[in-house]
């Protein structure tokens, strides 16, 4: 086995343990089959809740996950015994993004099996929901590289996780957080998700496009700064 | 200078202070060699430098004459090092952390069950590394130092912080590698420690080597008084020149069997260190504890 499935492995194996890490996993998912199946206000699309909470979901749980973890590795050393044994920064990343990644996308199909869909929008919401996860992840794991400790990598990772996930929740009722959070990736999700089966907006691909790029950056920006240790 | 490890000239500054100046050493091959000094001294980030961890801004540091710097994947797999912060995983047990890195460095999983035994940690293999001791947690971020079957081992404080017993299992597991050929380079501040397991110690005091010998050649070299304490049998004490003139003395007590105990005056490594310092080793570390 590749030190990066290993790693893999042992970080999935790890989340199952570690409840604070879990619950992100888990809270949005649950809540959005509750309200989806036992709330349904009169007036509001088919699939709001989903949408709503899909939007959120994408916008917290990986970022604080990613975050987490990587803070978790440097505060507690076990980062620096890995750089030790061999494994590379490359292999490291893969691993543990992968953790975050596959525990997001098997709550993106617990939220798709909420709402009302077919197969092929099935496919799209998950398609959307997977490139948000993966733009969150960047921006977690970039704060979890310039982070010292989880302390510090909570601090910073909160108001970036609000951010994120409440500015499209709040455009729908005030103009001007509409207005931004058409520039947040989240926002995109938001739009994205909304308009599931209907025609995609090139503009919305390419703010999207420019989300990832910027995310990547920061990413890149905070591993060549802080590195890995 | 020859050794597996070789250090020339090695000095490192970090925002703006110097931590190493000049350190100079080699280690050869099957040595337990110490690294002593208080706490910042320079010992950690010695190690650190050693082990590719970071980069020197003076001087080299070589491993089987490779620059420590860009250690190859192969030399990388001939060390194993225990720092002091361990960097053990909490909510794995002991077994699932040896095991992981048994995995990552491609050794057997069978070695990790001999080094569980070895440690005293078969019984806790199932515990979660948060709930072990402070020893058996040392003990098994040792186990997994030793996990590859390292031809060169860092210690970083191995038994910092733990009762005479624990350290004392560990140090008998070291000497058991050093039996082996393994070769050792620790830091500690324990002088009973460092008197027992090294060959060769290095004394450190800021970021600069003072002296640099065998423990007990170290003792003699600063053995100024060059005495003997004599306790007689009914509790008085003499203290005689050690030389010639001393032994129509011994002698007498010796036929009239007054003689309870002879002690050398030399010093121990502590003193040898507060003789060349003007500090005492352990310093800083009772500053801390205050």
């Amino acid at each position: 086995m590749s030190n990066a499935a290993l790693l893999f492995k042992r970080q999935l194996t790890d989340t199952f343990r570690n409840k604070t890490v879990l619950i992100q996993f888990l809270l949005f998912p649950i809540l959005t089959l509750i309200m989806q199946k036992m709330v349904r206000p009169e007036g509001l699309p088919e699939n709001f809740f989903v949408t709503l909470f899909g939007t959120m979901y994408v916008g917290m749980a990986p970022m604080t996950a990613a975050a987490a973890i990587i803070a978790e590795e440097k505060e507690k050393n076990t980062l620096r015994v890995l750089l030790l044994a061999g494994v590379r920064p490359r292999e490291y990343l893969i691993g543990s993004g992968g953790a975050v990644f596959l525990p997001c996308l098997i709550g993106g199909v617990v939220l798709c099996a909420a709402g009302e869909y077919s197969p092929a929008e099935r496919v799209q919401f998950l398609a959307v929901l997977a490139a948000g996860t993966l733009v969150s992840i960047l921006l977690g794991g970039a704060i979890g590289v310039a982070s010292r400790s989880q302390m510090s990598a909570t601090s910073l990772t909160v108001p970036v996780m609000l951010l994120c996930s409440f500015l499209p929740m709040l455009g729908l009722f005030n103009r001007w957080a509409g207005v931004l959070a058409r520039w947040l990736y989240s926002g995109q999700v938001n739009r994205l998700l909304g308009g599931i089966g209907g025609r995609v907006d090139p503009a919305d691909l390419l703010i999207f496009g420019l989300n990832l790029l910027l995310a990547a950056g920061l990413f890149v920006t905070a591993y060549r700064k802080r590195g890995l240790t | 200078m020859s050794g597996i490890l070789c250090v020339e000239s090695v000095s490192h500054c970090y925002a703006g202070q110097t931590v190493l100046r000049e350190v100079s050493f080699s280690v050869g091959r099957g040595e337990i060699f110490g690294l002593l000094g208080p706490s910042g001294a320079g010992k950690t980030t010695l190690v650190k430098i050693l082990t590719g961890q970071l980069s020197q801004t003076g001087g080299t540091a070589t491993l089987w004459g490779e620059d420590t710097r860009r250690l190859s994947a192969q030399t990388r797999r001939e060390i194993g090092a225990m720092m002091d912060d361990l960097g053990l995983y909490d909510r794995f047990t002991a077994e699932e952390n040896l095991s992981f890195y048994a995995a990552l460095t491609r050794a057997q999983r069978s070695r990790g069950e001999e080094l569980l035994c070895r440690c005293g940690l078969w019984q806790a293999r199932k515990t979660p590394a948060a709930r072990l001791s402070k020893g058996m947690r040392n003990r098994l971020a040792l186990a997994r130092a030793l996990l590859g079957g390292p031809r060169l081992l860092f210690l970083d404080e191995p038994t910092a912080g733990l009762d005479p017993a624990a350290a004392r299992g560990i140090w008998r597991l070291l000497e058991e590698e050093r039996e082996k050929g393994m070769t050792i380079l620790l830091t500690t501040h324990n002088m009973v420690e460092a008197q027992r397991l090294c060959d060769r110690v290095a004394l450190l005091h800021e970021g600069r080597i003072v002296a640099l010998g065998a423990p007990e050649a170290l003792c003699r070299q600063h053995n100024r008084q060059n005495g003997l304490l004599i306790t007689l049998k009914d509790g008085q004490r003499q203290w005689l020149e050690n030389g010639p003139a001393a032994a129509p003395e011994l002698c007498r007590w010796l036929e009239r069997d007054q003689l309870a105990a002879i002690h050398s005056t030399e010093p121990t490594l502590e003193e040898v260190f507060l003789n060349l310092t003007g500090r005492r080793l352990e310093d800083e570390q009772c500053g801390a504890a205050l």
